[in-house]
């Protein structure tokens, strides 16, 4: 494959000016395919002993050329390809490429169809998180957490399914609003999930939150500072657990949001447990969010007119959501014709794995995996 | 829906652009007709029968918005320093800096060190082969402290140079190494410009509008992956 001397260059690994001393500097490879990398990801580390002196990532295994998929389809067409690069938040990734190309068609979504949208992105956002968590404390040594959170989660899955059809990849919603009315019972469904998983969330937190191994694990591991978190670009939970109280959701707001009472929770440590506490308060908020959502759903369309060949007027445009792991941009160029000139998708998990360098200087091999665990990434997006 | 995109070679490729010309409509400066949002579905709904005919001339060009003068302290200040290098606009409510290719560090540093333009969201390309300067180079930032954001955007010519904005932003690091993967964008003052997406002896940028989108490296993928061909 390739060259590994010359991806580590950057790593200052001139053999002649080392020095007896420095001979036990050792580079470790750890991944493309390590159960906790989340994905096929490849870190060289270069080590000293167990410390981790820096390290860089090699990415591009999953890389399907998504960018230039879309400028061979049109609109319509290539709405089912974003579920597939953050696939654990699929219903997020086609809110904001929707939301795009409504904007670049100067149309909006009528309300009860935003509701609906908000309904079912806040489930997926709780389906993230439990993901997310599972997988991280099962990389630190937990297992019990990855079957209490893939168990609730399927009752999400489960809803996604009967409206829909489809658990994972959802392709939940069309340009101009929801092709799909809720189904029979949707509402009772949503409350019942409510219900069921406000009291596992705590279930989940007396399994880890004061759990001594666990506090050990993860506070003061992989600590960034607001300032770095900007300057890296990291969002989303992270960022907020650096203490910055900054949610597009509520900065400038889109779909319903506007309209929903809630919270955005930050920590003051920027650690991986402050991160791992703020994403536990978000659950709690974003079920405050399908609460309000469901009992205040409009009736009325869920469409919009659109055109079924949508040819934008010429433009660009950019449109950003607060995915689950971050900030999640569309840009879109139109020429005017049915295919978009150029799509780019701006991931947050490719911009906040820019930061593992940073945050893993100075820990130890062990934490790289609560770090990179913490992070939050699919590499289905890093890599698109 | 109609599928005529099966065929590997012809890219969209922007027909309504002419050479020299920003990605937006002409004549977006001054004085542009107000925006007539409603007008847009109907003109499009009239379009409806020609769906899976040849594209013939448009019958009637849709009347959507265009690009308007954005008018700021912000612009007033840039165009004070730098005159008619910075072009202002605001097309659909988002703002966008149209500069010259000569003021791109400064005008990124004053963005971020004086207009508290302080995170990078984005750095990418986009390729118009026609144009004669042929990659629009755009940063999508955003200021905390103002809830704004703004793209600044500048054209470049293949081969031409950009200086890099790692020192601004160390985000732009990765950025940049995509758009240059992506696009063959040479950014000057990178700390290790090489590709991150593809892997390094691949040959070509996948993301101009001449590559094709079966198109490959069947060298590298001879030599590394010991098949004949990745299709």
């Amino acid at each position: 494959m390739t060259d590994s001397t010359s991806s580590v260059s950057h790593l200052d690994l001139d053999e002649s000016k080392k020095t007896f001393l420095d001979a036990n500097e050792l580079i470790l490879n750890m991944g493309p395919q390590h159960p906790a990398t989340h994905g096929v990801l490849r870190v060289i580390l270069r080590l000293d002993g167990e410390k981790v002196l820096g390290l860089e990532c090699v990415i591009g295994y999953l890389h399907r050329g998504v960018e230039k998929i879309a400028e061979h389809r049109t609109y319509t067409m290539f709405n089912p390809y974003v579920d597939r690069m953050d696939y654990v938040a699929a219903v997020s990734n086609g809110l904001g490429y929707c939301e795009a190309v409504e904007k670049l068609l100067n149309i909006e979504a009528p309300p009860r169809a935003n509701y609906i949208r908000v309904i079912l992105t806040e489930l997926n956002r709780v389906a993230s998180h439990q993901l997310w968590l599972g997988t991280h404390a099962l990389d630190i040594g937990a297992m019990t957490p990855l079957f209490y959170t893939f168990r609730d989660r399927e009752e999400i899955l489960k809803i996604f399914e009967k409206y829909c059809g489809a658990r994972l990849t959802t392709h939940a919603f069309r340009i101009g609003g929801c092709q799909y009315e809720t189904y029979e019972g949707f509402e009772k469904d949503v409350k019942k999930f409510i219900s069921f998983v406000a009291p596992k969330i705590d279930e989940y937190e007396e399994l880890l939150t004061t759990n001594r191994i666990w506090v050990e694990r993860t506070k003061n591991v992989g600590t960034i500072s607001a300032k770095d978190c900007i300057a890296y670009g990291v969002t989303g939970p992270v960022l907020r657990a650096s203490g910055v109280k900054w949610d597009i959701r509520k900065a400038q707001p889109y779909a319903a949001y506007s309209k929903f009472d809630f919270e955005v929770p930050t920590g003051q440590n920027g650690d991986t447990y402050d991160r791992y506490l703020v994403r536990m308060a978000e659950m709690r908020q974003s079920l405050r969010i399908i609460q309000q959502a469901v009992d205040g759903i409009p009736e009325g369309p869920i469409m919009a007119k659109v055109s079924k060949v949508m040819k934008p007027p010429v433009g660009e445009i950019y449109h950003s959501i607060e995915a689950p792991k971050g900030e999640l941009g569309y840009f879109i160029v139109s020429d005017g014709s049915t295919q978009p000139y150029r799509v780019r998708v701006r991931p947050p998990s490719f911009v906040n794995l820019q930061a593992l360098d940073l945050m893993c200087r100075g820990q130890l091999v062990a934490d790289v995996i609560a770090v990179i665990g913490t992070l939050d990434i699919v590499l289905g997006e890093v890599d698109r | 829906m109609p599928d005529d995109t099966t065929s590997p070679a012809p890219p969209p490729e922007g027909g309504p652009k002419s050479a020299a010309e920003p990605p937006v409509p002409s004549g977006a400066t001054a004085g542009s007709p107000s925006p007539v949002p409603p007008a847009t579905p109907p003109a499009a709904a009239a379009e409806k029968p020609a769906a899976a005919a040849p594209p013939k001339p448009a019958p009637a060009k849709p009347a959507g918005p265009v690009p308007v003068v954005w008018e700021s302290a912000l612009v007033a200040k840039l165009k004070g320093q730098f005159g008619s290098g910075v072009e202002a606009l605001t097309y659909l409510g988002q703002n966008y800096l149209q500069v010259d290719r000569s003021l791109i560090p400064n005008i990124l540093q004053i963005l971020r060190d004086e207009e508290q333009f302080d995170y990078c969201v984005d750095v990418t390309a986009v390729h118009y082969p026609k144009r004669e300067r042929q990659f629009d180079v755009l940063w999508i930032l955003y200021s905390f402290a103002r809830n704004e954001r703004v793209r600044v955007k500048t054209q470049i010519a293949e081969g031409e140079h950009i200086p890099s904005a790692v020192s601004i932003w160390p985000t732009a690091n990765w950025l940049e190494r995509e758009a240059y993967d992506m696009f063959g964008i040479q950014f000057v003052g990178h700390p290790e410009l090489k590709r991150i997406l593809l892997p390094d002896g691949w040959k070509g940028h996948p993301l101009r509008k001449d590559y094709g989108i079966i198109q490959q490296d069947q060298e590298w993928v001879q030599i590394n992956l010991g098949i004949e061909s990745g299709q």
